[in-house]
């Protein structure tokens, strides 16, 4: 046997800070594959109704949006049809609300996997961001149905597409991996979580648009990273213009989040075997 | 020479706080709250309510031993192999690992009741740390090892508790690092499993891959490792010869047990039970020598004699395997006709079990044994030493047999008439 000249593994007591070890979460990527690869195949798993549950949910709620809001309330939509307006944005924010809230209970309900097997731990609120993606590519089909339905145009800006998937899954990975690790120490998120998300909902333009706003109350709106993202989305199928300074803070937001939440997670995963 | 160890453990130590086990569930408000009250109670974490799971551990395993780690519970077993398995961190101390390391503290990690036989395969293989290719390689093995057979794609929650810890331990059985690292995974399944696990740990083992072992199978552990670490309360209090580890370990648990030399009944647990047990080894109490005459006596206190009421007992070896088997059966005896107490005494005129540590398990039962009354386990240690047995030309050494008779040889050149 060829003995390595350095330890392939060194273990210490912890100091303060950890590097992000970019090169074992590289060697785990398979992992990151089975564990979204479950995720996706158990979620529908016995249900009668199967994926169609990832086409009902938006549509419904969209149904329900444009009777309300919609046509009662008489919220304006910037001349797009409601309904075609509200799925737009509840396409991208059913997909962040589920993940952030999945990905933010996933450490605490891995406990089985945190107490028995070494991997690095922030492969478990990612794997749970990653399997909502598959039931937002499903949600965005049914957005080009529900377009040629109403006949509106696609155009050239829906290329952007793509990179504002990207934005708004490392949004959630983000944000799902800062509040996994405090769910481990505090029990609380479990239930701050899904009331946090309903009240961001409408700190956001997804039930009425940004111009509602009054101008010099706008930016205020805008430093909701979400803002830049859904208004993004929005911009890509309705061919309208994209508000390059709001996309700009949203991403600017993103990083930042992104790493508070990787260097306070590398902090204290050294501790989740024993107190998870 | 000295061989550089693909483990090394130096000075090794985690602290737990007693009170972290209720922190766990501590709340939002309760931390904030604390903190207002006591501003600096964080910094003075120090307080009586901490102990070491592990204190001070040092050992180096060679490549391509086979140790075996034992202990009694809470003596620190598994916080060492969660440390070492990266599970959690050390409070003090390092550990330096040249190679890769499989460890298995539980088979079927992660397996999902939902998916199939197959699926679990690749979920479980990939948690791991199997690459797809690789389980792909070995897939065919490690369903036949399981002998799951058409049930592959059935999901495991429909499997029965066999098929389930078959295949959760062919998944674990096949991966192939340098140095694996297992705990108590052979407790499962039934007699025959036990044995195929077993099996296919040794031939881990004679491949040459290193292997720490932790278990409460003290046969298990004589069978597959030629040394063993003994520890207690966080320390390693023995390192060296498996047999002699097992001795150290069984001293421990009588220590704890506070088994004397002789048993005495604390009270009156059946209308008929053993009310006292004695060995009369030849040399000191506790202390046999090989080969001469021993007696074990029994008190039986009886209260409702029967027709059929039997005494038996066995004597035990250090992995609890029973080597001799004694009985009194006889028809005409004064207990199963009167109440009393009756001594029983049970002399053997040459005692030859070999050296090493032994207990006895006493049973009374009715109609031969079908239905046990009592049966006391681990009673009355004692040793029997070789000593005064000469053998100029080599050594006793423990563990060789169990059993050395008188012997009569005979030799006899034989003679060729080829011409």
């Amino acid at each position: 046997m060829n003995l390595l000249e350095r330890p392939l593994i060194s273990i210490r007591a912890g100091g303060k800070f950890a590097a992000v070890d970019l090169k074992s979460l590289w060697d785990y990527r398979e992992l990151l594959y089975f564990l979204t690869w479950r995720d996706v195949k158990v979620r529908y798993k016995q249900t009668a109704l199967g994926a169609a549950w990832a086409v009902i949910q938006p549509l419904f709620t969209m149904i329900v949006f444009s009777i309300f809001f919609g046509k009662l309330a008489g919220l304006p939509s910037d001349g797009i049809p409601y309904p075609l307006f509200a799925y737009a944005a509840l396409m991208p924010w059913n997909f962040f609300s589920n993940a952030v809230n999945s990905s933010g209970n996933s450490l605490v309900g891995s406990a089985h996997l945190i107490t028995k097997v070494y991997f690095p731990r922030m492969i478990i609120p990612t794997a749970a961001v990653a399997a909502g993606l598959i039931d937002l590519m499903v949600a965005f089909g049914v957005m080009i149905v529900l377009m040629i339905y109403y006949s509106v145009g696609l155009t050239w800006n829906l290329l952007m597409a793509p990179a504002l998937i990207v934005l708004i899954a490392l949004l959630a990975v983000a944000v799902g991996m800062w509040t996994s690790a405090l769910n481990v120490k505090y029990r609380d998120i479990r239930y701050a979580l899904p009331f946090a998300i309903q009240l961001t909902m409408f700190a956001t333009p997804i039930i009425y648009p940004v111009s509602i706003v009054p101008e010099r109350w706008r930016w205020t709106l805008k430093l909701n990273p979400l803002t830049g993202i859904i208004e993004g989305y929005r911009a890509s199928f309705f061919g309208r213009p994209f508000d390059w300074p709001a996309l700009a803070i949203s991403a600017a937001i993103t990083t930042a989040l992104l790493v508070y939440a990787t260097c306070h997670f590398r902090r204290v995963e050294r501790t989740f075997a024993d107190i998870v | 020479m000295n061989v550089r160890p693909i483990i090394k453990v130096e000075n090794l130590s985690k602290q737990y706080h007693i009170g972290a086990r209720q922190e766990s569930y501590l709340t939002l408000r309760d931390s904030i709250v604390k903190t207002f009250r006591a501003p600096l109670a964080r910094f003075r974490r120090n307080g009586g309510n901490t102990i070491w799971a592990l204190k001070d551990v040092n050992f180096g395993v060679a490549p391509g031993e086979v140790v075996g780690v034992i202990g009694r519970n809470g003596a620190g077993k598994s916080t060492l192999l969660k440390i070492l398995s990266r599970i959690t961190e050390p409070t003090t101390g390092q550990v330096d690992i040249y190679g890769r390391v499989g460890s298995l503290l539980e088979v079927g990690t992660g397996f999902h009741p939902e998916l199939s036989g197959r699926e679990n395969i690749y979920l479980n293989g990939a948690i791991l740390g199997m690459k797809r290719s690789g389980i792909g390689r070995r897939f065919d093995e490690i369903v036949s090892f399981a002998e799951i057979g058409s049930f592959i794609d059935t999901p495991v929650k429909h499997y029965s508790s066999g098929m389930y810890m078959r295949l959760a331990f062919a998944v674990a059985a096949h991966l192939e690092p340098e140095m694996f690292i297992v705990d108590e995974v052979l407790a499962v399944g039934d007699a025959g499993f036990q044995k195929k696990c077993l099996g296919k740990m040794s031939e881990v083992g004679n491949q040459g891959r290193t292997v720490l072992f932790v278990s409460h199978n003290m046969q298990a552990v004589a069978q597959l490792t030629r040394r063993s670490i003994v520890m207690d309360k966080g320390q390693c209090v023995f390192d060296g010869a498996t047999g002699e580890a097992i001795n150290a370990y069984n001293k421990l648990r009588s220590e704890g047990a506070g088994a004397a030399l002789n048993y005495r009944a604390e009270s009156a647990v059946n209308s008929n039970y053993l009310a006292r047990a004695t060995v009369h080894t030849s040399a000191r109490p506790g202390r046999h020598q090989w080969s001469q005459p021993i007696t074990f006596e029994f008190g039986l206190r009886i209260r409702s004699p029967q027709r059929s009421l039997c005494f038996s007992f066995q004597v035990m070896n250090n992995l609890q395997q029973p080597v001799c088997h004694f009985w009194l059966f006889d028809g005409d005896l004064p207990y199963r006709e009167r109440e009393g107490t009756f001594t029983l005494r049970c002399n053997i005129p040459k005692f030859r079990l070999y050296m090493g540590e032994y207990t006895l398990r006493a049973w009374i039962s009715e109609s031969a044994g079908r239905v046990v009354l009592e049966c006391i386990d681990g009673i009355c240690p004692f040793e029997v030493t070789m000593e005064g047995v000469a053998r100029s030309e080599y050594e006793w050494q423990p563990g060789h047999c169990m059993y050395i008779d008188d012997a009569v040889w005979e030799t006899v050149e034989q003679v060729d008439n080829d011409g």
